[in-house]
């Protein structure tokens, strides 16, 4: 009996705890799609959550707090698009360059506007007629704030934009092969800016989930490394957003658990060091990486600049 | 004719230097410009801002070891990071690496809870010491290395990024770190305390670096270690410029195919270059614990440990145009802003955090210069080619492995 109450409040917050992986994972993933590598995910993630905090906190206003943190993303992927497309900088050192951006100013301005984390009054949970009230599964499924349930409906939608739409082809051809892409009078640069600018958009809307949704507090590094998890699960989900999801999901039970831990101790009678507990996701995703990269092929275009008449 | 006097007279790679160093300067200038910006929007007085920054670095005896002090793991792990970036490995594992020399550093430094007799018995003066301070920096240098080699493996051999590799094997680290400080590693004062401070305990003095007494009149925390660092700066550079090993692992980064058709294995140079790399910030972890705080504590985070020298090394060697001797002013110039935050805090109440917004910007404005050189490189194609130029940034990007 108790393990079952365990069981079902484990499941509920591995599904909540999902969600800002889900969202930057799936915007990372449009931008790699197209070739683009963005490894500043967790310093827009925290400019994200604090916009979106301070908005609310300030106004009291939850959807001001979510359009704040999309503007805020998109503007900061635009920044990315410019130095990785225009300027074609190597991306995995600007992305370390916008991750200490994004790190140091949100705190900055964190300590110049607030300073003391102080809590707000996040998304509340959707009760649903009937559905809440069911055993067991109304908890895990019926009984979360809304950031949760448009994260999930934005899995099959990527999967769809990617795969059955024009711009979805067109995606994926910049992030194959950029030369043919450019010869068919698709504008590689345009593709990529509109990809990176949605996955910052995302990633700012996965910052706003942790700090309006799920924690609802903003402190200094309120991501603790989540983006870069994110960045990871694009390639544990081999750039496809329902695999992504699914990475997402291993990661927050694994975190959800891990909340439990002590409950689950006394409960089982094992004793487990935490630390190990913490460190098994990782453990987990570079095994995955070993066994997907020989088997799935990423991106051709990744991390390449593209510029016209280079081969 | 041009071709003749080029021989001879070495213009272009001049003129590289002189174009490399003065757009380093522009990208930094550029985000200290943004900085102050940045001070003016917040009601407060750039020059003054910047004043207290250069006080608090430099203004006294005692700021200026201090400022010296913060450069020192900061020289480490460029040093490395100019090997792997050359080697073309981004190497993003320094937090992790750092850790992890630590631990083996700090571990070697406590199992001499006693002075062996046969070390004692040897005829030359100060052995003991000599030898134990080696023993504990070779292992903090061999743990690192290995910590970085676990990514080399998985990038040469099973084609994992290790830019991801790194992030986790960074995770992991903290968590190991974690776990050894609470157990095996725990002060044994600290074992029977209700509330443990999961820190190890103190090393022997014969464990220790020498703090560097002649700096000042007055003790300061200036130890070693910089003079360590500076000697590696000096290896790594002959290492990388004048040795077999170097040129390869250069050639590595240049051209992947290039490499391969000249018959260097490529797959060893790479693991080559982050094994180097790794026991460079192994290093950096290990000189933290012996120079400066004599034992290993942690807050939970891989930071409160580490102070980001992992991520900010890697700031200092991109400034350092990713040459080791480049590395030595770059690393003072970003331990100087580093300590100077903290009097912009106090005197003109601007967070500290300021300093890391500005690193930030500098990596982003380093990066994306890079376009300029190689445009105008390009412009200068009727100038006969000059291979073994090294470009500030190798070309990162990977090529295919087949």
């Amino acid at each position: 009996m108790i393990t079952d109450i365990i069981k079902a409040s484990v499941a509920a917050s591995a599904i909540r705890l999902a969600t800002p992986y889900i969202f930057a994972s799936l915007g990372e993933t449009f931008g790699q799609r197209s070739g683009v590598l963005n490894l500043g995910v967790d310093g827009i993630m925290l400019l994200g959550a604090f916009a979106a905090y301070y908005a609310v906190f300030e106004t009291g206003n939850l959807l001001l707090g979510v359009l704040a943190a999309l503007i805020v993303g998109m503007l900061l992927g635009l920044a990315m698009a410019f130095i990785s497309v225009t300027l074609q900088a190597e991306q995995g050192i600007s992305g370390i360059g916008v991750y200490l951006f994004g790190l140091g100013l949100s705190e900055l301005l964190f300590q110049k506007t607030v300073s003391t984390p102080t809590p707000i009054e996040g998304f509340p949970r959707i009760n649903f007629p009937v559905l809440t009230d069911l055993p067991v599964l109304g908890e895990i499924f019926f009984h979360h704030n809304l950031l949760v349930y448009v994260a999930f409906a934005l899995v099959p939608i990527s999967s769809f934009i990617l795969n059955r739409t024009t711009f979805g082809l067109q995606i994926r051809a910049v992030g194959q092969n950029p030369e043919a892409a450019d010869a068919m009078g698709i504008s590689v640069a345009r593709v990529r800016y509109m990809t990176v600018m949605i996955g910052g958009a995302l990633a700012g809307l996965a910052g706003a989930s942790l700090s309006i949704a799920l924690l609802n507090i903003f402190q200094s590094n309120l991501t603790a490394g989540q983006g870069f998890i994110a960045v990871a699960l694009v390639y544990f989900g081999a750039w496809r957003p329902y695999w992504v999801m699914g990475g997402a999901l291993l990661f927050s039970t694994v975190n959800a658990l891990q909340l439990q831990v002590k409950t689950i101790e006394n409960a089982l009678g094992i004793n487990v060091p935490s630390e190990f507990a913490v460190m098994a996701p990782y453990v987990v995703t570079i095994i995955t990486l070993i066994f997907a990269s020989k088997r799935v092929e990423q991106p051709t275009a990744l991390t390449k600049p593209f510029e016209r008449g280079e081969s | 004719m041009m071709a003749f006097v080029h021989r001879f007279f070495d213009t272009s790679k001049l003129i590289n230097l002189v174009l490399n160093i003065s757009l380093l300067l522009l990208a930094v200038g550029a985000a200290l410009l943004v900085g102050a910006v940045m001070i003016w929007l917040m009601d407060a007085d750039p020059v003054k801002a910047y004043q207290a920054l250069y006080e608090g670095a430099f203004g006294t005896t005692n700021s200026r070891a201090e400022t010296l002090v913060k450069a020192t793991p900061l020289l480490f792990v460029g040093i490395g990071i100019c090997v792997a970036f050359r080697g073309g490995v981004v190497n993003v594992g320094g937090e992790g690496q750092m850790i992890i020399g630590a631990l083996a550093a700090v571990w070697v430094a406590l199992s001499f809870d006693t002075v062996p007799r046969f070390l004692e018995n040897i005829p030359i003066h100060d052995f003991p010491h000599i030898f134990i301070v080696t023993a504990s920096l070779l292992a903090g240098f061999l743990a690192g290395a290995a910590w970085g080699g676990i990514a080399g493996v998985l990038k040469a051999y099973f084609g994992v990024n290790e830019i991801l590799s790194t992030i986790m094997l960074n995770q992991i680290a903290l968590q190991l770190m974690n776990y050894l400080l609470n157990g095996v590693l725990l002060d044994p004062d600290q074992k029977d305390r209700v509330n443990r401070i999961p820190k190890t305990a103190r090393i022997q003095d014969y464990a220790k670096l020498p703090r560097l007494e002649w700096f000042s009149d007055t003790p300061t925390r200036l130890h070693a270690g910089l003079i360590i660092g500076l000697a590696l700066a000096v290896v790594v550079y002959i290492l990388l410029w004048r040795t077999t090993l170097g040129y390869r692992i250069r050639a590595v980064g240049q051209s992947n195919r290039a490499s391969r058709y000249a018959g260097i294995n490529v797959k060893r140079q790479v693991l080559n270059a982050i094994l180097i790399s790794g026991g460079c910030a192994g290093l950096a972890g290990a000189v933290q614990v012996l120079g400066l705080q004599y034992r290993m504590q942690t807050d939970g985070s891989a930071a409160g440990f580490t102070g980001n020298a992992g991520f900010n090394g890697i700031v200092a060697a991109l400034f350092g145009g990713l040459h080791p001797i480049g590395t030595i002013p770059a690393s003072v110039f970003f331990g100087a802003l580093l300590i100077g935050a903290q009097s912009i805090q106090r005197e003109v109440q601007v967070p500290a955090s300021l300093i890391t917004t500005l690193n930030g910007l500098v990596v982003i404005f380093v990066v994306s210069s890079q376009i300029f050189i190689k445009r105008l490189t390009k412009r200068r194609a009727s100038v006969p080619p000059q291979p073994t130029t090294p470009k500030s940034v190798p070309a990162l990007q990977e090529e295919p492995t087949q």
